[in-house]
């Protein structure tokens, strides 16, 4: 096989991929206008088309579908693709499969925070902005402990801080819910622990779509470079990559776009651990095609479980309940399988 | 040996250890516990239970669960509102330590809640470890007069339990012959929120929405075969279409009018959603114990206006005073009217 048909045949496969995406896209356009039609309210095509298209709704349904699918479904995309893509990231970044978006305790963080939003009896939007700030800040102390450990292997000493001030917040979350009100606070503690967007609206989403798209932006545009930093860092600047500041740049972007939707959803798992493994079935290890599937599967998981989670149960059954009990055994049989699919 | 065989010999065990001079009592959980005669500091493993035994024999009481705060003080008598927090010993979030238990030096630990399966045997890990007998109480609403009369024998005050527990049975009958006869389909439907955005509430059945039926309402919250707390969702209360929302949440009141979600609710629309005070405990719930009785009454005039005829100033100053050993002034009683308004304090 000569040069020109190599190159001819990697194209075609770069096509499919890229098609692969584009498929992924299409399957997810239809499938958000399917999950809009579907819940616990009875609302049929035809009204949700007409009011949809500005016409006169009934007042609840068009509530129902405006006021309270409509975010939902634009959440739960948000949301899982938010943190596929944030699991893609660490996972290309460390080198490693069994690496999810709470690597360097965003989840922890924005967890403590937000417990300590409830524990103090604030507002939704309130709690939301220390769930945030919470999940940075947790964050923003793990690279600060990294930096300054001078010995060792930069990477690991990451992975160890990211550890200890997970324990460390997981720790403090805990005091808060031994402090909680029992009747008042600890449930919703509970509640938001285990992630939901049954109480989402468009006012949640907002403020956070802005900050998940501010992050995601650099990572697209740097897509070829983060590339190069899964060969290793010598490998990296040979090819004129600067592994050290490009790592930053990939763990600000990856962490701003968790603790965003984290604020909103809770803590969701399972999702930036198992979605970038499929994604990486699909479209292979590059990190330029595996960011898009990655994102783009993750908001058909979360679209798809968000919709069992208004209707399986007459009551809404907590997302991080349904991600996990998908997500684990799913997990267990991509290891039974081996790394065949890591490059 | 089974467990049905082994908790009777347990207390058997525990009855052949106990003093000469000591009488038994057989708890909810059909447990036979050896009292001694004279009881003089109780231990409330729980804020049901500190309730309970505060409205019965306030000077036993060892402490709160949870110190109470400044603006319940007001509502308890003298003496009793400054009592030391103790902390809880069983339920989520468990933090009594037993040695600080035992430095109290109480006669007896009593629980107010639920005789099921672990509390059971909760209860007698501790009370073999201790040596302090331990009685569980059956919590439920239904049990209320049951209960009263089983803890304040154990307290020493029969005629105590038995005059409160006559006022839970005059009040429930009331209630019944007031609303028994109200068919179930005009029976308001009843939506019980929860926290700042109302979402969480419990399904029939759960022992924290067991007012609204008492009080002749329908939960709206109802998955058979399943209880305790839940998170809905807004498309679910709106496919509920409360007639009435209670809650206690201050700000999840304040927000119900003009949220946008909650504005075509039924209960929204008709103005039907009411605000429990919580002074000194919930009048619906929080904690589950008998400061349920006053919500009962107040509940039953709001669903039922033109059925129940009670006078809410007039019932919770008796109530006050009798249960709770305090006779409120009226800048008290006004506040606490003001809040069932639904203007809080």
């Amino acid at each position: 096989m000569g040069e020109g048909t190599r190159a001819l045949s990697a194209r075609i496969a770069g096509g499919a991929r890229g098609g692969t995406s584009l498929w992924l896209a299409a399957a997810l356009v239809v499938g958000s206008f399917g999950a809009l039609l579907i819940g616990p309210y009875p609302l049929g095509l035809g009204e949700a088309l007409a009011i949809l298209a500005g016409g006169e709704g009934r007042g609840q349904a068009e509530t129902v579908l405006l006021s309270i699918r409509l975010p939902r479904v634009a959440a739960s995309l948000l949301v899982g693709a938010a943190l596929a893509a944030a699991g893609a990231c660490y996972q290309t970044l460390f080198r490693n499969p069994l690496v999810s978006p709470d690597i360097l305790g965003v989840s922890a963080g924005a967890g403590l925070g937000a417990v300590l939003g409830i524990f103090l009896s604030l507002p939704v939007i309130a709690i939301q902005l220390m769930g945030f700030a919470g999940g940075l800040a947790a964050v923003a102390l793990v690279g600060f402990v990294a930096a300054s450990v001078r010995v060792g292997d930069r990477t690991l000493i990451l992975v160890l801080a990211g550890v200890v001030v997970g324990a460390l917040t997981g720790a403090a979350t805990s005091l808060l819910k031994v402090l909680a009100d029992p009747y008042d606070q600890l449930p919703a503690i509970t509640f938001w622990l285990l992630g939901s967007l049954a109480g989402v609206k468009t006012e949640d989403i907002l403020p956070a779509a802005p900050v998940v798209l501010a992050g995601l932006v650099p990572l697209v545009l740097l897509r070829w470079r983060i590339n190069v930093l899964a060969l290793g860092d010598e490998e990296a600047r040979a090819l004129g990559v600067e592994a050290g500041r490009l790592r930053l740049v990939v763990i600000v972007c990856a962490t701003l776009i968790t603790a965003s939707v984290v604020a909103v959803a809770g803590v969701v798992g399972w999702v930036g651990l198992v979605i970038p493994h499929i994604a990486r079935m699909l479209v292979g290890p590059g990190f330029g095609q595996l960011l898009p599937a990655a994102a783009l599967l993750g908001a058909g998981y979360m679209l798809a479980t968000d919709t069992l989670a208004r209707t399986v149960s007459a009551v809404e059954v907590p997302l991080g309940i349904l991600t996990a009990v998908v997500g684990a055994p799913f997990f267990l049989w991509l290891l039974a399988r081996g790394r065949r699919t890591w490059a | 040996m089974t467990p049905r065989t082994l908790i009777p010999a347990l207390a058997g065990l525990v009855l052949l250890a106990a003093p000469a001079d000591a009488r038994t009592v057989t708890d909810s959980a059909g447990r036979t516990v050896a009292i001694p005669d004279t009881v003089t500091r109780v231990f409330a493993s729980g804020p049901p239970a500190s309730i309970a035994i505060y409205a019965l024999r306030p000077e036993v009481l060892l402490g709160w669960p949870r110190a109470l705060r400044d603006y319940e003080k007001p509502y308890i008598a003298a003496p009793y509102r400054d009592l030391p927090e103790t902390g809880r010993l069983t339920g989520r979030g468990g933090e009594a330590n037993l040695e600080r238990v035992l430095a109290l030096k109480p006669d007896l630990i009593v629980d107010f809640g639920s005789v099921r399966g672990t509390y059971i045997d909760l209860a007698n890990r501790v009370q073999e470890q201790t040596g302090i007998p331990y009685i569980l109480v059956n919590g439920r609403f239904s049990e209320t007069a049951r209960s009263l009369r089983l803890i304040g024998r154990a307290l020493g005050a029969p005629e105590r339990g038995e005059a409160l527990a006559r006022d839970v049975e005059a009040t429930f009958a009331a209630l019944d012959e007031a609303l028994g006869a109200v068919p179930p389909d005009r029976r308001p439907r009843v939506y019980l929120a929860r926290g700042p955005d109302g979402l969480e509430t419990g399904l029939k059945g759960s022992i924290n929405t067991e007012i609204v039926e008492r009080a002749g309402g329908r939960n709206v919250a109802e998955v058979p075969g399943r209880y305790g707390l839940v998170q809905a969702s807004p498309e679910q209360v709106i496919v509920a279409d409360p007639d009435t929302i209670v809650t206690w949440d201050r700000i999840f009141f304040a927000r119900v009018w003009r949220d946008p979600l909650w504005r075509g609710i039924a209960a929204v629309r008709r103005g039907r959603v009411y605000l429990s005070p919580t002074a000194p405990f919930g009048w619906i719930d929080r904690p589950p114990s008998v400061n349920r009785l006053i919500g009962l009454k107040w509940l039953a005039g709001l669903f039922y206006p033109e059925r129940w005829k009670g006078d809410l100033r007039a019932d919770a100053a008796a109530f006050y005073r009798l249960w709770y050993h305090v006779d409120l002034g009226e800048a008290e009683l006004d506040r606490l009217l003001e809040w069932a308004k639904g203007r809080a304090p």
